[in-house]
């Protein structure tokens, strides 16, 4: 089983569905320690990237040209640190993505170039309490599964619990990048905004590729 | 929510529009993408100076594009940087052959996006310094964050920067005064009360009756620590003391003082504020030359202020001093 154009469409469509559905909350978790605009940003974004899906008069051919649309598209519409860093993510990701079908492997170096796009453009590592915290879990849960062989609808249901493991274990960290930063030890006790839409994403990916199996 | 909007997802172009229709002898607006520019373009052979960041800070940035100052401002949505598609095009528009300089707030977003749209620019032949403000003292351990935040202390920076550009300064001398500048001033700020982003709908953080939240940034963020309220002179020290030592002031000095009301906060309780700052700064032997006391770098309705202190020298102070005619700065 392997991957296509029709499957990174349904991702970003369901992505699109998701981050609408989970706006309010990741507007709630932003305000608690930042400045609650990150739902709006993403909902903003991904309702812009549907309606150029939409507009197209052809299919995308590739996984490639369906996340280089999403880059594109987030980086102009987002603003915020969340475009450039998810805009970063698909734009490393599409790269990955010339290839008609992805397998397990391509799965994998696809979400290792979107997480080496986010620490590039973020200069974030892992414990600073970003969405990196998310990616990081996710990628590793990713490779040990291509690892034992999985296909790529498993490794995506890998990386989606790494993500969701990732983005609860933000609770209790004090933030050290972003806008929760400032909060000092106050930023303990809260679920990063930025790693619980990544946890929707990485979700979403994986629920497109059990429905493509 | 009780606000003088119609739709929350367009008041930022709405805000444009009137702003537009009320100083169109001062500046153009471009809605597709959306940034501002001086009425005229740009000037050939002058530095180009361009700012921008999160609407909601009105009268920041666009408040002050015009002779003496920017070029160009870019406004992002409500306490949102705006993106590299909008800078870029707004950076080519203030390009008068001399080069462009970037302000920036040292915000994430802020500083991603304009950096980005520097690249961009530069790809288009451009040549891109950009600066970066950070000017709040409140950020204490800026090596455990991301770093200090540029706050009202950018008014400075920009007036003191278009004094230059228009004088015929080149980029890297202008660059370099709006250095002096960053290096020289220190902010900090409190808010009694939170703000309410039109998209939101609700307070960006909650807050007791009692209670006020002391180091708070301009995004309607909470600040580093929450104390109950005191007497305005009392809160007044809490705020400059740390800015002076960490300029490291001593007596004999000349400095600027700024007064900025966070948007909710009436022009006498600044007086009072400034009132105070002003006996601190002279118990230590500081002279104040020049003062500004006003709403100029604001987070929506938010009721609090910050207090910016300047290190003037001769030249700071001339350029300071130069003409300058914006919508929200005149003189």
């Amino acid at each position: 089983m392997t991957l296509d154009a029709a499957w990174a469409v349904d991702w970003v469509r369901r992505s699109a569905a998701a981050v609408a559905e989970h706006r309010d909350e990741l507007v709630e978790l932003d305000r608690q320690i930042g400045d609650g605009d990150h739902g709006e940003n993403l909902d903003r974004g991904f309702r812009a990237v549907v309606a150029k899906l939409d507009a197209l008069d052809a299919p995308p051919a590739s996984v490639g040209d369906v996340l280089k649309l999403v880059a594109t598209t987030l980086m102009s519409t987002v603003g915020g640190a969340a475009g450039p860093l998810y805009g970063t993510a698909y734009l490393r990701a599409s790269k990955t993505g010339a290839a008609r079908e992805l397998g397990a492997d391509g799965v994998v170096a696809l979400l290792e170039a979107a997480l080496d796009g986010i620490v590039a453009r973020g200069r974030a590592g892992a414990g600073e309490k970003t969405m990196v915290d998310a990616w990081t879990p996710a990628v590793a849960a990713a490779v040990e599964a291509a690892d034992h062989g999985a296909p790529p609808s498993a490794v995506l249901a890998a990386a989606a619990q790494g993500a969701h493991t990732g983005a609860i274990a933000t609770v209790p960290l004090v933030a050290t990048k972003g806008r929760a930063s400032y909060l000092g030890e106050r930023s303990a006790g809260h679920l990063d905004p930025g790693a619980r839409s990544s946890e929707l994403i990485l979700v979403a990916a994986a629920q497109a590729a059990a429905a493509a199996d | 929510m009780k606000k003088l909007i119609n739709d929350p997802q367009d008041v930022v172009v709405e805000t444009l529009e009137g702003f537009a229709l009320a100083h169109a002898d001062l500046v153009q607006v471009h809605t597709d993408p959306a940034y501002v520019t001086r009425t005229g373009g740009a000037v050939p052979g002058k530095v180009g100076l361009v700012s921008g960041g999160g609407s909601g800070h009105e009268p920041l940035h666009a408040g002050f594009v015009g002779v003496g100052m920017l070029d160009a401002a870019v406004p992002g949505a409500v306490f949102t940087s705006p993106t590299p598609d909008q800078i870029a095009p707004a950076i080519a528009a203030a390009d008068g052959g001399a080069g462009v300089l970037t302000i920036v707030k040292n915000y994430t977003g802020d500083v991603l996006n304009f950096e980005t749209a520097a690249e961009l620019a530069e790809v288009e032949g451009i040549t891109v310094r950009q600066v970066l403000v950070n000017d709040d003292v409140a950020v204490e351990d800026s090596l455990y964050t991301a770093g200090r935040r540029g706050v009202a202390g950018t008014v400075a920076v920009e007036k003191i920067a278009g004094a230059a550009a228009e004088r015929g300064d080149d980029l890297d001398a202008v660059a370099a005064l709006a250095r002096r500048v960053v290096d020289n001033v220190r902010s900090m700020g409190l808010a009694l009360t939170a703000c309410t982003v039109p998209h939101v709908g609700r307070p960006s953080f909650d807050l007791g009756d009692d209670e006020i939240e002391i180091g708070i940034g301009i995004h309607g963020e909470p600040g580093r620590h929450r104390v109950g309220l005191e007497p305005a002179d009392a809160l007044t020290e809490k705020l400059l003391t740390p800015v002076v030592e960490d300029l490291g002031l001593t007596g004999g000095e000349q400095v600027l003082l700024l007064v900025n009301g966070m948007g909710g906060t009436p022009a006498s309780e600044l007086y009072v504020v400034y009132r105070r700052a002003r006996a601190l700064l002279a118990e230590r032997g500081i002279e104040v030359t020049r003062s500004l006391v006003g709403n100029y770098v604001t987070s929506l309705e938010m009721q609090g202020a910050s207090v910016t202190v300047l290190r003037l020298d001769d030249e700071l102070t001339a350029l300071w001093d130069a003409p300058v005619h914006t919508a929200a700065l005149r003189w």
